[in-house]
């Protein structure tokens, strides 16, 4: 058993090492540190059967390392054969129930205040989309479409529905609530909230391609008054663009020009790929990369080597020139509503 | 009856024809074994590049693609490929010697099996040479596993058909030879726990294989002959594989945990020198957990939007699961209380199995909490999880029934040296490798992704993870070393090689004549080895006099049957590309497997006698070295 307590005594500190190390995860990630209601509903479900659980633990470990020291082989004989007992054997058939009651009734009660949508949706709306690899909201009262950041604001929940246009993804931002499946051709429903504003991270949480892993998103908490503002400089910025970005326009700058030459026709309305509306005020590129210009021309010039499996097509020099592609990235970095 | 056995001559070969033809349960057992360890080392492989390119954030080991592929053949292989056929082999190999049978009920069927598990096996891996590999998750999920451009797929739709034929065919078998082959005496209540644990397994085969077979053709015509079952453009819906693969996906798992927990009710009794505590009570936990496994797959699909009464039944179904589980962990705790424990490598996997497990069972609770499980889903909490159920629970039980059994299977033993270090070398890693990943999972790092963003707080904890990893490849590396050392040793055991062998496969002359037992034995009890050593006797009683007795003969049937189905597979899929060849291919492989299906129909095969003379000398051989 000498190997065991150097085991007990070995291992177990080095990954409460580890866990110092790391702490709780990161602040706007991780589910150990909820920001909203949804998350702080979930972190105590989490505890309560955690607690129950170390419980059962605690008692088979006792009774485990007290067996294992105490009767070990010394001698030849025979122990007693026992064929078994019914009182001990009731005892832990009986006791297990009642501790699985005692979960079993937060569990439900939890999975119906979750389950609360179409309340929050009175309030707010907000469709999302699920594509590969990025994400569509759609504020359907508002008119207004954006992508890859999530726009909400605080301190009430938002009702969400959810859908994917092509493969099944899973929408997850773990500081405010577990996570629901986006699956193409039906459509799924569930609330989100945020206590203070802030930025929170999400992910993709269903294996949908080689870029499964990159197709992260923001969630961006404000106060109820920055964001009303915020969906009318939206609604303005996308009126305006709807109604000088065109064709027929014989003002365009150079840069305007090559986007509604190369790329207005898909991220145009936000629906093929993602709207370009608040480009500018973005902290991420493609959902993971830092958004600076370098990254911007390197992606529009062959974003496979960004993101397999994208479905946005590179532009080569021929298509779009150097100075062309400077120009479009100015314009790009223009589009912002702050 | 001695004058009939000149006329039918058993039709012997010799080498690798022996191993291609036999009908014998105990090298069809041993054929499994090493086609489990062989994919074993491949999934073991993967596990390696997927962790190697998991050790720092946005590292480019492999691309996403490449990984994706990774994950779903280390997925598909071990579950598949490993860990089934590793049982099998055990079941094989021992179920008929623990309840007195000369071989399994189909003989034929048996060698079947293992053919169609091979070759759904070789087809699957192929994939690697055609281009690419299936990449759409072990669970491949519907459309993303009908992406046309994910060729991958059809090798994991025909070559996990073709297995899932052979496993089908394998539970039956045991079904029937449990219920049909045992001794006089071998009641049901008397089995030992390890036959009684493959017969729930077999079992639960017979009602979750066909789910999937299901899946698999509808995955298949979706992919290959433009079925739109999943197609929602069409009207299809994609749920219905989810709810058909975890259908069968559930009980899976408990077809893997419980013959493992068949071996540690045989091991912990031996070593602890006890009889198993609360026999009935084992027996009927086995079987609820069987019934309630079916009751259970939406656990794997609380995120999939079914509403709050769905997901309310189902997590407290889930939960109803760890009460018998429960009562089997107290049941060895107080096998081995008051024992006289030893403490050798398959013990030492035994005992370490319970705390194991016991964290797997935790967070599965954890997990059967709906919404808890919103946050641990898909993350790598639940990968923390099933690999401490699956590793800790099923992986565990393998070794130990490979240390455990490798005497009575090939009369040699393995070094308990090697096998300390196996051990110790296999536990740390494997909390290392999953232990941290628990909190990964919290952290909000889902799984099956390729790579991971620096800052994310995910760095600590895969680095840890690798580390581990490599701790169980070294491991598996001593394990092959001690494997060749105990075949190239000199040194063959005795019967009885542990010396406190309980059930009857320890009363067997080592190496096993192929009629297993001279006379068949009249069992007395639970136990009935240990009784009859308690009463003084050296061997068990006997319920028939020494006479002919009748075999199997060898085959080459099974083989081709299945070669064929193979071959019509691989023209399946290359149809796609090429009409003719493909249209060839089916047609060829078609007509090779209704021939030989033919052939075994046309052909009379009424097997062979070994005389009773032949007996009678291999009795006074055994007796006589067991003398000196």
């Amino acid at each position: 058993m000498k190997s065991f307590k150097k085991l007990l005594f070995g291992i177990v500190p080095m990954m409460m090492f580890a866990l110092l190390l790391s702490g709780c995860g990161v602040e706007g990630l991780s589910a150990l540190r909820p920001m909203g209601e949804g998350a702080e509903i979930q972190l105590r479900i989490i505890l309560i059967s955690l607690a129950i659980m170390l419980f059962v633990l605690v008692i088979v470990t006792v009774i485990y390392v007290y067996v294992l020291m105490k009767f070990r082989r010394k001698d030849d004989s025979i122990p007693k054969q026992v064929e078994g007992s019914s009182t001990l054997e009731l005892i832990w058939t009986v006791v297990p129930i009642i501790l699985l009651i005692i979960l079993a009734v937060p569990t439900i009660t939890t999975t119906v205040e979750l389950a609360k949508a179409k309340e929050a949706k009175k309030e707010e709306e907000i469709n999302v989309t699920a594509n590969l690899y990025w994400w569509e909201f759609e504020y359907p009262n508002a008119g207004v479409v954006t992508g890859q950041e999530l726009v909400i604001p605080t301190g009430k929940r938002v009702g969400i529905n959810l859908t994917s246009k092509d493969v099944i993804h899973s929408f997850w931002v773990p500081a405010l609530s577990g996570k629901t499946d986006t699956n193409p051709g039906l459509d799924n429903e569930m609330w989100l909230h945020a206590n203070e504003p802030g930025t929170f991270y999400g992910k993709c949480a269903e294996l949908c391609g080689p870029s499964h892993a990159l197709m992260d998103f923001k969630v961006i908490a404000l106060d109820q008054e920055d964001y009303d503002q915020w969906l009318e400089d939206m609604k303005a910025k996308q009126d305006e663009n709807a109604e000088t970005l065109t064709a027929d326009n014989q003002n365009l700058t150079v840069g305007e020009a090559v986007y509604v030459e190369s790329c207005l026709s898909c991220h145009g309305g936000g629906k093929v790929a993602p709207s370009l509306t608040n480009f500018g005020d973005r902290e991420w590129l493609a959902g993971y990369l830092e958004n600076n210009e370098e990254e911007l021309k390197e992606w529009i010039r062959d974003p496979q080597e960004k993101k397999q499996g994208a479905l946005m097509p590179g532009f080569s020099e021929g298509q779009i020139s150097d100075e062309e592609l400077d120009a479009l990235v100015d314009f790009l970095y223009d589009q912002k509503i702050d | 009856m001695a004058q009939t056995t000149a006329l039918q001559q058993s039709r012997k070969y010799n080498g690798l024809m022996d191993w291609i033809t036999t009908v014998d349960h105990k090298k069809i057992g041993i054929l499994y074994l090493f086609s489990g360890i062989f994919f074993l080392l491949l999934g073991g492989i993967e596990a390696l590049l997927i962790r190697w390119q998991l050790v720092r954030p946005m590292n480019d080991f492999v691309s996403g693609e490449t990984f994706n592929q990774l994950i779903t053949m280390h997925g598909t292989t071990m579950i598949f490929l490993a860990a089934m056929p590793m049982l099998f082999g055990f079941m094989n190999a021992v179920v008929p010697l623990q309840i007195g049978a000369r071989d399994v009920a189909f003989p034929f069927i048996n060698s079947l099996g293992f053919w169609l598990f091979f070759f759904g096996g070789v087809m699957l891996n192929l994939s690697w040479f055609f281009g690419a590999a299936p990449n759409a998750g072990w669970t491949a999920y519907a459309p993303l596993s009908t992406q046309p451009e994910a060729t991958g797929v059809d090798f994991y739709a025909l070559g996990l058909q073709i297995s899932g034929f052979g496993s089908l065919m394998a539970g039956i078998n045991f079904l029937v030879t449990i219920l049909n082959m045992r001794a006089p005496g071998m009641k049901l209540m008397r089995m030992p726990l390890f036959t009684w644990t493959t017969f729930v397994a077999s079992a639960l085969i017979v009602f979750a294989f066909p789910p999937l077979t299901v899946g698999l053709f509808m995955l298949m015509f979706e992919r290959l002959f433009g079925a739109v079952y999943f197609d929602p453009a069409m009207g299809g819906n994609v749920i219905i594989w989810e709810h058909l693969f975890w259908i069968f996906g559930h009980p899976e798992v408990y077809i893997l945990i419980l013959p493992a927990f068949g071996i540690f009710s045989e091991i912990i009794p031996t070593f602890a020198r006890k009889r198993l505590f609360g026999y009935t009570t084992m027996v009927f936990a086995t079987m609820l957990i069987g019934f309630l496994g079916f009751m259970v797959w939406v656990h794997h699909m609380f995120t999939v939007g079914l509403g709050p009464v769905a997901n309310s039944i189902f997590a407290v179904a889930t939960m109803a699961i760890a009460v018998p589980t429960g009562v089997k962990i107290f049941n060895w705790l107080f096998t081995l209380w008051g024992g006289q424990i030893k403490f050798n490598v398959a013990m030492l996997y035994s005992v370490a199995f319970i705390p194991s497990f016991l964290v797997g069972g935790m967070t599965g609770v954890m997990l059967s909490v709906a919404p808890a499980d919103y946050q641990y889903h898909d993350s790598y909490f639940v990968v923390a999880h099933f690999h401490y159920v699956i590793v800790g629970g099923v992986v565990y039980g393998l070794f130990a029934g490979l240390y455990y059994w490798f005497p009575l299977m090939f009369g040699k033993a393995l070094s308990e040296k090697l096998g300390y270090w196996q051990f110790w070398l296999f536990f740390i890693g494997f909390h290392l490798t999953f232990f941290p990943q628990h909190f990964l999972g919290l952290f909000g790092m889902p799984r099956r992704v390729f790579t991971y963003l620096p800052n994310q707080g995910f760095e600590t904890m895969n680095l840890l993870s690798t580390i581990g990893a490599f701790f169980m490849g070294v491991s598996t590396i001593i394990l092959l070393v001690a494997v060749v050392k105990a075949f190239m040793s000199k040194h063959v055991v005795k019967p009885d090689h542990w010396g406190d062998g309980r059930t009857l496969e320890w009363t067997l002359p080592v190496p096993t004549p192929e009629y297993n037992f001279a006379q068949t034995p009249l069992v007395k009890g639970l136990d009935t080895f240990w009784l009859e050593k308690m009463a003084g006797n050296k061997r068990v009683s006997v319920a028939e006099p020494v006479s002919d007795i009748h075999m199997p003969n060898n085959s080459l049937i099974p083989f081709f049957m299945s070669l064929g189905l193979f071959i019509a597979g691989l023209g399946a899929i290359f149809q796609k590309d090429n009409m003719v060849i493909g249209w060839s291919l089916i047609a060829f492989g078609l007509l090779m497997t209704f021939v030989s299906m033919f052939l075994r129909s046309w052909i009379d095969d009424h097997g062979y006698y070994i005389p009773k003379s032949q007996v009678e000398a291999d009795l006074k051989a055994i007796r006589e070295k067991g003398e000196q």
